[in-house]
């Protein structure tokens, strides 16, 4: 009897500790990330001041220069037309879906908004070579008077805001759905259309939720690689306009990765980038994910 | 079903209503008629239907989208289920007070003004006095005077329900929905807001939710008393609680009722 | 009143632009489901489905995508069995024995969320740096571990989901009778929540055979089926990739066919994961 009470506890301590140390793992690994990156990208930072790597446009990796300002300045660029495209579309579907459609409309979006969620990179990227390539290239270029050959700035962000809308849409449809639906009964009270309640009322209750939604939407989108590697054109310029083509951060690490132990310093470079990447989507990342968990109370 | 023949004038009249969400049947075959200017309270244990029979009131039951609603509720005579031109302007007849104060998102001001804003009066001297009358009535002003710029979330819970109140009052009801308005809040508040009650009905038609006994005692005229969706019983106060007809209304006045 | 009538024609105006908005969300779906169709019919047939590709994927015309195939459901598997290691212990100690630590777990699932959003192309960064300095060759093993690193957050997390919802009561009846919280995870959370469970592999199966930047840097690429965990292997996302660009028509071809198996592998993922989730809360309202 005490035999077996002893060895009930030893599974359950046996247990405990298995557990625990999965969980620390789990919890480690951005830390572990943050460390092989960094003491990769100390090669270059003992090299050029970060500044210099920064606000240097010049990508020379031969002769040593590496300058990150037209990739940082591509990513910022397609992120945030991508958000810009992506914001407004998922906000009125949000708000129909919780405020105004019937249930089956619901029903129906839902599967939807999973297949969208579903569907990998790379066939988005497929999806953009096929049919937005050729619609900026042969309609909406010209249209503008531009010359083109698809692979541009517009193209990544619009293949960009497709991707990233199922993201944030199902964020936003979590906020709507959390908020008390008092809000709504009372202002409905004073007279107010469903609109105003909207307008009012429930737009500036989940102003924080919605501002934290856009900021994980910009944070994925800013991470996104395979598809804006296909067709975003991949150019190391500065870009002067929406059709020309960009060559942002997630691309230029998937696209050299092959010959980087070529080049002295190479390597250090992209981990660089990398590190760069994993800093600024870690931290818009929290930066949303608390106030989001703030709105929920939940912190 | 005795309906009390005492009324003078009636403000609403309840015809078979049937209320359903989903397949489980809510409130059955509701009729009756609810006094102007008196205090009507519902009355009856959690669960009975009695928030959801206030909702149905000014069709704040369209929010639900599984809720069905058959038979009619007549508004000065015209049914409100039936061929209305405006549902905001109904809403706007009857002002609510929630079991939890919601306060709009917006600061103490412009919770009162808001309901005024929308109807487009937007004078700002107008709405000035406007606020400040009704604060009054709501016995907030000499509290928030010094303050009316700060959030209305900043205001303590009883303060919060009385903004409620005063934010009902200004858009000019002719009725005032009140859905167990003391039950969230401190003894002190919960009497302010009754004496209002008492001093309101004067003006308004105000139709109390409560299962509080003590409460339907101290400022009801007219009692309807409702179990698992039916209305049992209904008349005046002093006749309900001095002679219950129902038997179940009797083991509920003893207090030995579930 | 003039505003009354305003105020009624923008809520209209309102509500035909979200319904576009919605609208035009069906529309992009059903576009880029066409649009792969399209392509991807006439390119797939039971040729290319069952041979690896011949003289090279790149300018080799002849031949199929079983190499992509095969390696895409190997590393998915492989990386989906490392990741459920992870996930199952960590899952349960989240919900049994830290259930009475409200804030600590909060605070935990905060970091797992945003452990979720690190794009897949800085996992792959970071392997392959430690894989140069362990002196490890791209491989199937590399493949899995990395995908395995990048879907844990997913699996974690949405299993965690579903072992939050089970109740208190439970739990706190199971204690009373004597049970360690190990024995408890097991029985009772465990075997409650099978159907969320199976839910977050299948997501977490979805995520790991879409993905391609993780694998880009670990897994290489090869025109053969992987006999062991040290051979590198091909995936499916890795082959459109490379395949798309290539000068040579059939190549292309090829690439349209990975494409839409690849559509139909994630689509079967999906419809049986919302399945196996609809009719899991339908029995739990009854």
């Amino acid at each position: 009897m005490i035999l077996r009470k002893i060895s009930r506890r030893l599974k359950d301590m046996q247990t405990t500790i298995i557990m625990v140390v999965a969980l620390c793992f789990v919890l480690s690994t951005p830390l572990l990330i943050a460390m092989g990156l960094g003491y990769k990208s100390m090669a270059l930072f003992r090299e050029v001041p970060i500044l210099n790597l920064i606000f240097n446009s010049v990508w020379e990796p031969a002769s040593g220069n590496f300058g990150f300002l037209a990739y940082i300045i591509s990513s910022v660029l397609i992120t945030l037309l991508a958000i810009l495209i992506a914001g407004p579309v998922c906000l009125f579907t949000a708000i129909y879906l919780t405020q105004y459609a019937r249930r089956a409309v619901m029903r129906f979006m839902q599967p939807v908004i999973d297949i969208l969620a579903g569907i990998p990179s790379v066939v988005y990227g497929v999806w953009g070579i096929l049919v937005i390539v050729p619609l900026v290239s042969e309609r909406l270029a010209p249209y503008f008077n531009v010359q083109s050959t698809g692979y541009t700035l517009i193209t990544g962000a619009v293949v960009l805001s497709v991707m990233i809308i199922p993201f944030i849409l199902n964020i936003l449809l979590e906020i709507f759905r959390t908020l008390p639906i008092e809000l709504s009964e009372a202002t409905l009270s004073l007279g107010a259309t469903k609109w105003e309640v909207i307008k009012h009322v429930l737009m500036r209750k989940a102003k924080p939720g919605i501002i934290s939604a856009f900021g994980l939407g910009i944070s994925r989108a800013f991470g996104e690689t395979m598809a804006v590697l296909m067709v975003a054109g991949n150019v190391a310029k500065m870009p002067h306009g929406i059709f020309d083509p960009v060559y942002p951060l997630p691309a230029l690490i998937a696209n050299n990765y092959g010959e980087m132990m070529s080049i002295p310093l190479y390597d250090s470079a992209l981990m660089v980038a990398a590190l760069f990447l994993f800093l600024s989507v870690i931290t818009f990342n929290a930066v949303s994910r608390i106030a989001i968990y703030r709105l929920e109370k939940k912190l | 079903m005795t309906l009390n023949n005492t009324i003078v004038n009636e403000k609403i009249q309840i015809r078979d209503l049937n209320l359903h969400i989903g397949q489980q049947h809510i409130l059955k075959d509701i009729n009756c008629r609810i006094p102007e200017k008196k205090i009507t309270v519902i009355l009856g244990s959690s669960g009975c239907g009695k928030t959801t029979l206030l909702k149905s009131l000014n069709r704040l039951t369209d929010l639900y989208p599984q809720v069905k609603i058959n038979g009619s509720v007549e508004l000065n005579g015209q049914n409100i289920y039936n061929g209305i031109k405006d549902i905001n302007d109904l809403r706007r007849k009857m002002g609510l007070l929630s079991q939890r104060p919601a306060p709009l998102p917006m600061n103490i001001f412009n919770n009162v003004a808001y309901g005024l804003r929308i109807s487009g009066r937007t004078s700002k001297k107008f709405l000035r006095y406007r606020v400040e009358h009704y604060l009054k009535q709501a016995n907030l002003w000499e509290e928030v005077k010094d303050r009316l710029s700060a959030p209305a979330s900043s205001l303590s819970i009883g303060q919060q329900q009385r903004l409620c109140l005063a934010r009902g009052l200004a858009v000019d009801p002719e009725i005032i929905l009140a859905d167990e308005p003391t039950s969230a809040l401190d003894p002190i508040s919960s009497q302010t807001i009754e004496n209002r009650f008492l001093e309101l009905k004067n003006y308004y038609t105000i139709i109390l939710v409560t299962h509080a006994l003590r409460q339907a005692k101290r400022i009801a005229d007219y009692i309807i008393f409702m179990y698992l969706g039916e209305i049992i019983e209904q008349g005046e106060a002093s006749e309900f609680f001095l002679h219950p007809k129902h038997d179940l209304t009797k083991a509920y006045l003893r207090g030995s009722f579930n | 009143m003039a505003t009354r009538k305003f105020r009624k024609q923008e809520e209209t105006f309102f509500i035909y632009l979200m319904r576009l908005a919605c609208l035009s969300i069906v529309v992009v779906m059903g576009l880029i489901l066409y649009s792969i169709l399209k392509k991807g019919i006439p390119a797939l047939n039971w040729k290319i489905l069952t041979t690896v590709p011949e003289g090279g994927f790149y300018f080799g015309g002849e031949g199929g995508i079983l190499n992509a195939i095969l390696g895409s459901l190997y590393l998915a598997f492989g990386a989906t069995l490392i990741a459920l290691v992870l996930s199952i212990p960590s899952a349960l100690f989240l919900n049994v024995h830290l259930r009475k630590y409200t804030r600590l777990t909060n605070i935990i699932r905060l970091i797992i969320d945003v452990l979720w959003g690190i794009p897949s192309v800085v996992y792959g960064a970071f392997a392959f740096s430690v894989m140069i300095w362990v002196g490890m060759r791209t491989s199937l093993l590399a493949g899995m571990i990395t995908v395995a690193l990048f879907i844990t957050p997913i699996m974690l997390r949405s299993m965690d989901e579903s072992l939050k919802s089970v109740s208190n009561l439970l739990y706190e009846a199971a204690l009373s009778l004597g049970s360690t919280r190990s024995e408890i995870s097991v029985r009772i959370f465990l075997k409650q929540c099978i159907p969320g469970m199976i839910t977050a592999i299948l997501l977490s199966f979805g995520r790991a055979i879409g993905d391609a930047a993780a694998v880009l840097f670990t897994a290489g690429f090869t025109d053969n089926v992987p006999t062991s965990l040290t051979q590198p292997a091909a995936t499916l996302p890795l082959s459109i990739f490379f395949q798309l660009s290539s000068p040579l028509p059939e190549v292309r071809e090829r690439a349209y066919a990975a494409a839409l198996a690849l559509t139909v592998i994630i689509l079967i993922i999906s419809v049986s994961g919302r399945l196996i989730s609809y009719k899991f809360t339908r029995n739990d309202t009854k």
